[in-house]
């Protein structure tokens, strides 16, 4: 197994010492550092969303992959300079008003930036109004929702429209998510993409921006 | 005794609120939509039946037909089984028509510190006899330690006597958060529910179960494990479905462990019945 490999392995398994020990090796080697990112840190991530949409591996060995490759990361970035790494695209990520649940919409912001993503998160209690500034401030590529209660759910859609009517709706993919929420909704209130969990959340936001 | 829950509640056993009349779950959903009465009765029955001291209708996934479907539901329900309800809605207009056409005390469920929620939810509470979840969140967010749940539960529990609810009145829930995510969210729960009832003796103390086990395998005998963890720590009702049997047999064992099963009565009939191995 190359180094490269290895590394990518220590990542799946969520081994941060090895995973960390090998970023080093790999640097004082003389690695390219976007190569040790994209064939090892985000490869990694992508079997880790991968086997976690399956049903193989559980949410702790998903939180701990995505713990091991912010070390490696923290390594790496001394490394980097300016466009070195050019993003997977930008996401923009929140809790609709009224919800107050964050756990879903953290998996997905972590496996979206373990996916190469540049994601801004809201937090939660986000107001319609509030995406709409923030988009016409951030410029997303894909606006991300979540909501965990039926009650909350409705906002969604208020979302929605308040970007219609900023004029903002054709400027970015909006993707929508949480217990509650079905394709079926995600149709009706004219968004673009559902994500069922945090692994498919990365399929999709790739999906809709075209990338392999 | 129609419409009361006087047995469960005499004998200081758990008091089960039987989930299954949930709009999130799709038979559900279909059942309310059609008014398909025969499907909802069953449901109730069977978890009567099973044990069920309470049962919680949701109609919350039809947001606004909510009040209709939840009406629906309150008379549904209450012309096939003798039991009182959980009203499992933040919506006051809801609430309020559901329970003029309920019988006996029921348990809302539920209100918060969320100031808008709390404002209109109070007028709710207390101009109908009711009981009331209180969540210990604060406004602002899920509380991810024992001392955020009790503290935030204290102010709401502090509020809603000062308003006249009496504290046999009030249920606290410490909110239980997937122990997938942070390994102390399972031991901040259960500290949360021996601190609040510390602080207020005569307080009881809910709690849902299916939370815990999120992005787990082998969901139920986590959930399993949790309960009979709650009940050590003196939890007075319990969110879930008591037509699951290995879950009830948990319950009960656990319930006579801790010698409140005199004889261990209630286990030996469980067993006797068939409802246990």
């Amino acid at each position: 197994m190359g180094r490269l490999e290895a590394l990518a392995e220590s990542v799946i398994k969520g081994d941060i010492d090895a995973a960390v020990t090998q970023t080093q090796g790999a640097l004082d080697e003389g690695l390219d550092v976007q190569r040790i990112i994209s064939d090892s840190l985000i490869t990694a991530m992508d079997v880790v969303g991968e086997r976690f949409s399956k049903g193989q591996i559980f949410v702790p060995q998903m939180l701990r992959a995505a713990k091991t490759m912010q070390q490696c990361m923290k390594l790496l970035e001394p490394f980097l300079k300016e466009g070195d790494v050019v993003p997977k695209g930008k996401v923009l990520i929140g809790t609709v008003r009224g919800d107050l649940h964050d756990i879903g919409k953290n998996l997905v912001a972590m496996m979206l930036d373990g996916a190469g993503f540049t994601v801004t998160d809201l937090g939660v209690d986000v107001s319609p109004e509030t995406f709409v500034q923030k988009t016409h401030e951030v410029q997303p590529d894909i606006l991300g929702m979540s909501a965990l209660l039926s009650t909350t759910m409705p906002a969604m859609r208020q979302t929605i429209e308040a970007l219609q009517k900023a004029d903002l709706r054709d400027t970015c993919k909006v993707m929508i998510g949480g217990a509650p929420v079905t394709a079926k909704y995600a149709q009706e209130i004219g968004a673009d993409s559902y994500a069922p969990d945090a692994g498919s959340a990365v399929g999709e936001a790739k999906k809709l921006l075209g990338i392999s | 005794m129609p419409w009361t829950s006087a047995r469960r509640i005499a004998d200081s056993s758990m008091i089960i609120v039987a989930e299954k009349i949930n709009t999130s779950r799709k038979s559900v959903a279909d059942a309310v939509e059609k008014r398909d009465a025969q499907s909802i009765i069953k449901l109730a029955r069977d978890q009567a039946e099973a044990g069920a001291d309470y049962i919680d209708v949701n109609a919350g996934t039809f947001l606004d037909r909510e009040t209709e479907c939840l009406c629906w539901l309150v008379e549904t329900v209450q012309g096939a089984v003798s039991l009182p309800l959980c009203l499992d809605s933040p919506n006051p207009k809801a609430l309020s028509q559901a329970l003029k056409l309920h019988k006996g005390v029921p348990i809302i469920n539920s209100i918060s510190l969320d100031a808008d929620r709390f404002a209109s939810l109070l007028s709710v509470v207390t101009s109908e006899e009711c009981q009331v979840v209180a969540l210990c969140m604060a406004g602002t967010g899920m509380p991810r330690t024992a001392e955020e749940r009790v503290l935030a539960g204290s102010e709401l529990v502090g509020k809603l006597v000062s308003e006249g609810l009496p504290l046999e009145r009030i249920l606290v829930d410490p909110l239980v958060q997937p122990i997938s995510v942070d390994t102390s969210t399972g031991t901040a729960a259960l500290e949360a529910l021996g601190g609040m009832m510390t602080r207020f003796p005569g307080v009881k103390t809910i709690c849902g179960l299916s939370n815990v086990s999120f992005g787990l395998p082998h969901r139920g005998l986590i959930n399993r494990n949790f309960l009979a963890l709650c009940i050590c720590r003196g939890l007075s009702a319990a969110i879930l479905d008591p037509t699951d049997s290995q879950l009830m047999a948990t319950l009960l064992s656990a319930e006579m462990l801790l010698g409140q099963d005199e004889y261990c009565e209630k286990y030996i009939n469980a067993y006797q019945r068939g409802r246990i191995g």
